[in-house]
Formats: C-alpha cells, structure tokens, sequence
C-alpha cells in the first residue's frame, strides 16, 4: 500500500523527522486558508500516486494567499497519471542550499533492507545511479542486529557531512530505518532531502510503501486513511474480492489461468503469435466450478476483450470442475465471445466429456490454444 | 543421489490439522513420502490420516527422528513456525504459505543461513525427487518422472506445464525445486546450480525464472564463470506490464529492473539455452544431453 505523500509526512514527523510547514487542502479555500497561516511563499503539491508529478504541472509555486488558492484551483481539476487529484499539501517554499537524497528498500538478493543516501538528490535514485553512480552510498542493514547508529554515522560522512549537520543528519538517517522498521515499509524515502540556506535539514517529500503482506499487523493505518488504501476500478475490486490475481492489459483476449507463471506464459504466447491480452487473470489453485464462472464473469466485464482463453494445467484444480465453469459462464452469464479452451491434468476426460456435450472444443497445448484464440480474434475484429 | 530431498528424508507437516495441510499429508503419504509426524498446538495426542500430532517441533522430531519440515501455517504465524523447526536443526524447510511480510521472509532466511539450514519458499510448491517416491511439496506427483535434469522454478502449474512436456519427451527429473513466488525467498537459483554440481544422478539443468528481482541475472553471472553441466532456462512475464504485481508478490518489474528481457539476454549471454516456449524446453534439453 503506497501512502500518499501528506500521509507520510505525519508519519515522519512522528518519528522526529522535521518537515516544512504546511498542512493539506482539499478546496481553493482551504489552500488560501493554508497559505494565510503558513505567512509566506507556498508550494502547492498535488497529492497524487505519482513520480514526476512536477513534470505533469502537479506542482506550482505561489507568493500570496490568493494565488495559491488560483494555484490549488488548477491543480485539483487535474488528472495526473489517469487519476484525479483530491488535495493538495501547501507548504511554506524553502530556500534550497542543497538537495539530497535518503531512502530505504528492500535488496530482494541479499535479502536484506538497504538504505541509501546520495548528496546529489531530487531527481529519482535510478537517474542517479545513471548520472552520478559515485555519489551513492549504499549499506545493508544487518537482518538480526538492525541498523547501528555508528553506521548511520559512517554514512552521514561518506555523504559529506562533517560538524554539527553530521549528528543531524546521523539521527535523520536513523529515525528514517525506525519508519522502515516500523513500518514493514517497502520503501521508505525521502527526496529531496533539503539543506536549507539557513541551515535546517527538512524532508521536502517522502514517500511510505508499505508491505501488501503486512497491513493485517498495521490496523491502525489501514483503518485511519480517509480513502481507499488501493486505486482500484470495479473489476480490480471484485477480483481482489475473490481473492483472483487480475491485471488488465491493452489488448483484446482475456487470458484465464491458473497459477501466476502459467498466466504469464499465456500471455506471453498469444503475444507470439501476434496477438495481444487484455487480461491476466490468475484463477489460483483448486478453483471449483463456481470460481471459474465467476472468473469468467469479471474478465467478460472489461469492454476491451473480444475474445477469452481458459488455460488449465490440473493439478489440485479439476479439470472436470473447470469445464462444468465454463458452460455455466456460457448458460447463465452470456459468454459468447469466441472462447478457446486448454486443459489438461487431473480429471481430463470428464471435462473434455462435459464439452463435448455442451459442444464447445478443446486443445491439447498452450501453443495450438494461444494460435486459434489469436485467429479467432482477428476474425471477429 | 539427489538433492536435499532423498530416500531417508523424514518429514514433519507444521499445521497438519488445518485444511491444506491434512489433504497434502494425504496426497504425501499416497504419493510414497515418509510423513512422520505432524505439529498443531493443542491438538497434541491426537491424529490426522494415522500421522501422530504434537504440539511442538521439539517432541514429533524427538519421537520420530524426523529430519525435515513442511509448513501450512497462516502467513501470520508461519515465521514463527520456521524458526521452531530451525530451531530443531530440521534441513530443509519447505514453506508453502504465500504473502508472508517480507521483514519476517528476511529475519527466517538469515537465522537459517547462520544454521546451514535451506528453506525453500515461501510461497512455493515444495521439493520432489521421484526415483525415491518422496515429495515434500503439494505438486501433483504423476507430471515428475525419475531421470537426470534438475528443475527450478519460481512457478507452480508452470513448473508442472514444463515436467509435463518433458515426461511427454522422455526426460525425466532428478530433484524438482519451487523456488516460491515471494520477493524474498530462500534457497536462490545460484545455490540451486551449486546443489544441483554436485549431485552425480543430474545431468542438466533447468530453470524457469519469472519477471521481478535479478535472481536470474545473478545465475547467469554464476554460469557464465564456468560450470559444467548444460542449462536451459524459461522466463515468463516476457509480455508483462511495469509496474504492476503478475499474481505473485515477487512477480514485479521495477522501474528498469526485473524486466524478462534482462534476464533473458543475461542468461543467454552466460551461454543458456533460453526456450522460447514451455514446449521448447523438453527439445533444448534432448540437444543438450546429446
């Protein structure tokens, strides 16, 4: 679950870690009111799922009350990245002396949290890595001692913090690995991390991802946010709703699988013989008649699939349970769209039987399946 | 011979008196594997399919000399069951819970490196080893016949897509390895190479990769620095969007990293032979065994 960035920055600062003034808008009113509180020049920041945000016009700049109410009007009739904007964060707009750049992830290799910092910051760590790989200073955090202050302290240094903005940006560094830690954050960052002229250190962004598989230890979150914790469209919902692996794509054939490698390679396939998915859906293991008819249904829900493939592999999923599914998403929820159907696996005569009967055919390989559903949809478009 | 899962394996299941966990010790013990006991707290005493229940790791490995362990616990306590049977000395674990939180995957793997304990998974259909009849893992045992390629996978009903075709072809399986589907997993598809190096009764090697991470990258690093049995490879996600998690929580393209064909390029650059198709794998390997 991604927190937005005004999310965060309450979290933040309840680890100590300073961020500018301000406060979050949701009509130009209550951005006039913010900037008439904060008493000087504002930033006006969209608050949007987005990177690059600046770039799309998601943020603007505003010396007096009025403008950024103008500047928060423009944004919030925004789309950025294909989503609205439902508030804007007006903050007090600092005097940059330098940017720098501070964030936590997870090394899926070493399998361990990794924390990096660069002097160079504001633009994302991967144009770093590109543009000034030197500038970066990496350190894992040790999986059963966690992270040492000495080590944020080495860190600070080789970042190029000597004096009184070394033990600054020492416990920064340190209470940014507690939010991490306590977050079972995948990301945990914060960039630009801003030096002002006057000489405060302040985290001008930040950016909480916390683990999907650990929101059910994190209640307190999940049931404090004042919107939905995923974007989601109806059919994403229903999916996740079911417990169904659902991914839309652009193209036009629902891919139904069971088993997330299996459901890739399907696509993968019709991709090869020059077709393009509309949808992966991954069925799970075992899924009984009911399951695949209700799969079906909600891939039939996106108006960009003109046609359906059903790719079974049974092993603790009955293929027998699978085509009884099927006719039933074709009697009850008009599934008339060409369907090409693959099973093979536990019960495979009984299904074949029950298709027969009902009239619908059936191969024996992903390759033929992907080849006639791919033909098929060129047909009919 | 075989890799980590050979004929004297004695298998504990941690929560066989759940569903998953009573219907895979059945299909366990139908399939040949020697299931020796079974753990659920407070169902002590009792029994599930004539396999003895403990409460804890400690007394069924006591009882029953048990040497490895399966886990069909809920993600929220199966870090905790890990560790218990860590704790035992039990090698390898095989964790078939999904979605664990990353920080426990990462705490587990690394008290189990410090043992010389492997955990497979999580999120992984298990191990196999056919010619000894023994699976610790929820793959169906007829798709794996006995023969002399090791298989990797990060995939379930893909791995069993793949031993499919190779039955088919007349190739079978010394040991078949889930990788799982986590982000953070266990044992790697580098110290699958190295397992798999050493066992005499394998001839080749397989590994079907996914998008997300650069475990492949980091195999083909591996075998481009020399090693000496053949390896075909399989990567799914070719088609697969940035962004976005393909149904496991490891399958995610990153920014620029963990992209298929990263891998792929990696992969054959190492000089592996990358299908292009699951079909296409049984073929490379009759080339390679050539």
């Amino acid at each position: 679950m991604k927190l937005l960035e005004f999310e965060a920055k309450d979290i933040f600062r309840a680890f100590n870690l300073p961020t500018p003034l301000g406060n979050v808008a949701k009509t130009p009113e209550e951005a006039k009111t913010r900037a008439r509180e904060i008493g000087k020049p504002v930033a006006v920041k969209a608050q949007v799922f987005a990177g690059k945000r600046g770039k799309a016009g998601g943020i603007k700049f505003a010396n007096t009350p009025d403008e950024a109410g103008n500047a928060a009007r423009e944004i919030l009739a925004m789309r950025i990245n294909d989503l609205p904007v439902e508030a804007v964060l007006v903050e007090e707009k600092l005097d940059i002396q330098q940017e720098i750049y501070l964030g936590i992830t997870v090394d899926r290799t070493e399998r361990k949290y990794v924390v990096i910092g660069s002097s160079a910051g504001g633009m994302s760590i991967e144009e770093l890595a590109v543009r000034s790989p030197e500038k970066i200073v990496k350190m894992y955090v040790d999986p059963l001692l966690g992270f040492q202050t000495y080590e944020a302290r080495e860190m600070a240094i080789a970042m190029g913090f000597r004096g009184k903005m070394l033990n600054t940006l020492t416990s920064m560094i340190l209470s940014l690995w507690s939010v991490a830690d306590s977050y079972d954050a995948e990301l945990t960052e914060i960039n630009p991390l801003i030096l002002t002229k006057e000489g405060r250190l302040l985290a001008a962004d930040a950016r909480l991802n916390v683990d999907d598989s650990a929101l059910y230890r994190h209640k307190k979150l999940t049931d404090g946010l004042r919107r939905e914790p995923v974007e989601q469209n109806a059919r994403e919902k229903l999916a996740a709703e079911h417990d169904m692996a659902y991914v839309e794509l652009d193209g036009d054939i629902a891919c139904i699988c069971n088993g997330a490698g299996l459901t890739m390679a399907t696509l993968d396939a019709v991709a090869l013989h020059g077709g393009k998915a509309s949808t992966f859906l991954d069925l799970g293991g075992g899924a009984d008649a009911e399951r695949v008819k209700k799969g079906i249904e909600i891939a039939l829900m996106y108006p960009k699939v003109k046609a359906v493939l059903v790719n079974i592999m049974g092993g603790i999923t009955r293929c027998d349970e699978v085509a009884k599914g099927i006719v039933a998403a074709r009697e009850e929820k008009g599934l008339s769209i060409p369907t090409v159907i693959r099973m093979v696996g536990t019960n495979e005569e009984q299904g074949q039987e029950i298709l027969s009967k009902a009239g619908i055919p059936f191969l024996k390989t992903m390759e033929e399946a992907a080849e006639r559903v791919v033909q098929l949809t060129k047909e009919v478009s | 011979m075989a890799v980590l899962v050979d004929k004297k394996t004695r298998v504990i299941v941690q929560g066989i008196t759940g569903s998953q966990g009573t219907f895979h010790t059945a299909s366990m013990l139908k399939y040949g594997t020697k299931v020796v006991a079974g753990t659920s707290p407070g169902k002590g005493g009792t029994d599930v399919n004539g396999v003895p229940v403990y409460d804890t790791v400690r007394e069924a490995k006591r009882e029953h000399d048990a040497t490895a362990s399966i886990i069909f616990i809920p993600a929220a306590y199966a870090a905790d069951a890990a560790l218990e049977a860590i704790s035992e000395g039990l090698n390898p674990v095989v964790v078939i819970t999904e979605h664990l939180p990353v920080k426990d995957e990462i705490r587990v793997i690394h008290v189990a490196a410090q043992k010389g304990i492997t955990i497979i998974g999580p999120n992984t259909p298990g191990i196999i080893t056919p010619i000894v009849k023994q699976k610790v893992g929820i793959m169906p045992g007829h798709v794996f016949s006995p023969g002399n390629v090791g298989l990797m996978s990060r995939s379930g009903t893909l791995t069993y897509e793949i031993a499919a075709g190779m039955t088919l072809a007349g190739i079978g399986i010394s040991t078949a390895i889930g990788l799982g589907g986590d982000p953070c997993v266990g044992l790697t598809p580098t110290e699958g190479l190295k397992l798999f190096r050493n066992d005499k009764a394998t001839r080749a090697v397989v590994l079907v990769g996914e998008i997300g991470g650069d475990a492949e990258e980091r195999a083909a690093s591996f075998v481009s620095k020399g090693f000496d049995l053949p390896v075909v490879a399989f990567i799914a996600g070719r088609t697969a969007p940035p962004g976005k998690r393909m149904g496991h929580a490891g399958a995610i393209i990153s920014g620029s990293t963990g992209t298929a064909e990263a891998k792929i390029k990696a992969l054959k650059d190492a000089g592996v032979a990358v299908a292009e198709r699951p079909s296409q794998v049984a073929e490379l390997l009759r080339k390679a065994l050539k």
